[in-house]
């Protein structure tokens, strides 16, 4: 009930507002007075909005002069983009700029702020201008905000679709790094783990340690977790059911360099410790490793 | 689809072609057990190899097999696991306990004959 009452006063709002509309000018003819006020007022309005962005504290890893050349060409497509009514060209702008500002450690909140600290001077110079005129400066206002907004909200989109853009990259190219399975020793890999382990990249690491047994006919495999800070118990599990499903392949798994923390993770899911073989350290594991295939390394000296 | 069991020497093999019904695994249960009986075996593979889905059945007959077959004083080992399989396993809580592996029929007959040795 409430929300149909809403709507209808909604309607008879805008149908109000259409009958004031009717005997002036269309709501394009308006936005063309409003660019033509922005470009006059070009140079004021900008310096005033970069002084508005080092009073926030924005974009505090930028230049000043940086700052007030990207604030240039943000007001210019801003502008642009308002005169237009197209928001292709300023979408691409915004890409191409979060490709710059990105690396140099720029956050969301910055840009959106930047944003919307610009619209906000814009409005108020707008009412500075036609303070007089209450009507008129209700059908500009009605004309800028829509406008505005969705500016803002392309900008921020395209910022955070960018930021997302170069996480996804990231994330590929260190998962691609991560997962050597080694052979050291006929039958013996090793399976150095460095770095968070998330679901995901467990499941890759068991798939790649499963099929490098098979192909390498392994009997023993050390898993190295020292480069392990922590792991949560889904991962935890994951390592359990990755050292049963090598011994149904048969091979032995020794698990080596476990933190504190991990051991305390493992003790609280409960695992059960005649199934898993572990040893302090890498070199540890590779001893018994090596014991376990028959192999006894020594000093020449002493072998004589 | 019958499996055929083998004799080598004092090993029995048996290896699974393909996709098994639940009563050519009965089948061979109950043949594997007579032959161990009268071959007098000391120990039995099974490969399954051919094996690219192993469902909680086959999984927990494999498991009966190997125990029956202990009680009868052989050694049974498991041989070929793909890995896809050994992780579904593992993950559906199979992870036949108690039940030697190997990776292939070559391994599996070198631990046995390593376990014959250490028994005389």
């Amino acid at each position: 009930m409430a929300k149909r009452d809403g709507s209808t006063k909604d309607l008879a709002t805008r149908n109000n507002q259409a009958s004031e509309l009717v005997p002036s000018e269309a709501p394009s003819e308006l936005l063309r007075e409003l660019v033509a006020h922005l470009r006059q007022n070009r140079t004021q309005l900008r310096e005033e909005w970069v002084g508005r962005i080092s009073e926030a504290r924005l974009l505090t890893a930028m230049t000043k002069e940086e700052i007030f050349a990207e604030a240039t060409s943000v007001y210019d497509s801003y502008v642009e983009a308002l005169e237009t009514e197209t928001y292709e060209d300023l979408q691409n702008y915004a890409r191409n700029l979060s490709e710059r500002i990105i690396p140099r450690g720029v956050e969301t909140h910055e840009v959106v702020g930047i944003v919307l600290l610009l619209r906000d001077v814009l409005a108020r110079s707008l009412f500075a201008k036609y303070q007089t005129d209450f009507k008129k400066l209700n059908r500009i206002l009605d004309a800028y905000e829509p406008a505005a907004n969705r500016i803002a909200n392309t900008v921020a989109v395209g910022f955070v679709q960018e930021r997302e853009r170069v996480i996804r990259q990231q994330q590929e190219a260190i998962r691609e790094l991560s997962t050597p399975v080694l052979q050291v020793r006929e039958r013996l890999l090793i399976l150095p783990i460095i770095g968070v382990i998330d679901p995901q990249r467990a499941r890759q690491l068991t798939e790649q340690l499963l099929r490098g047994i098979r192909t390498n006919r392994a009997k023993v495999v050390v898993i190295d977790i020292t480069g392990v800070a922590a792991m949560d118990v889904t991962v935890a599990n994951h390592l359990v059911q990755t050292v049963e499903a090598s011994r149904l392949l048969g091979a032995t798994v020794i698990v080596t360099g476990l933190s504190p923390e991990i051991a305390q993770t493992l003790v609280t899911i409960g695992v059960d410790l005649g199934k898993m073989n572990t040893v302090g350290d890498l070199q540890g594991g590779i001893e018994q490793a090596e014991r376990l295939l028959g192999y006894k390394v020594m000093a020449v000296a002493e072998a004589r | 689809m019958e499996v055929p069991i083998l004799k080598q020497g004092e090993v029995l093999i048996a290896t699974f072609q393909a996709a098994l019904s639940d009563a050519d695994l009965e089948n061979l249960r109950r043949g594997l057990l007579q032959q161990v009986v009268r071959f007098r075996s000391r120990g039995v593979i099974v490969d399954v190899t051919a094996m690219d889905v192993m469902d909680s059945f086959a999984s927990r007959t494999l498991r009966e097999i190997a125990h029956m077959i202990r009680l009868r004083g052989a050694e049974t080992v498991i041989v070929g696991i793909q890995p896809e399989v050994a992780f579904a396993m593992v993950q559906l809580g199979m992870t036949l306990e108690g039940v030697a592996t190997a990776l292939d029929l070559e391994e599996g007959l070198a631990y046995l004959i390593e376990k014959f040795k250490s028994i005389d």
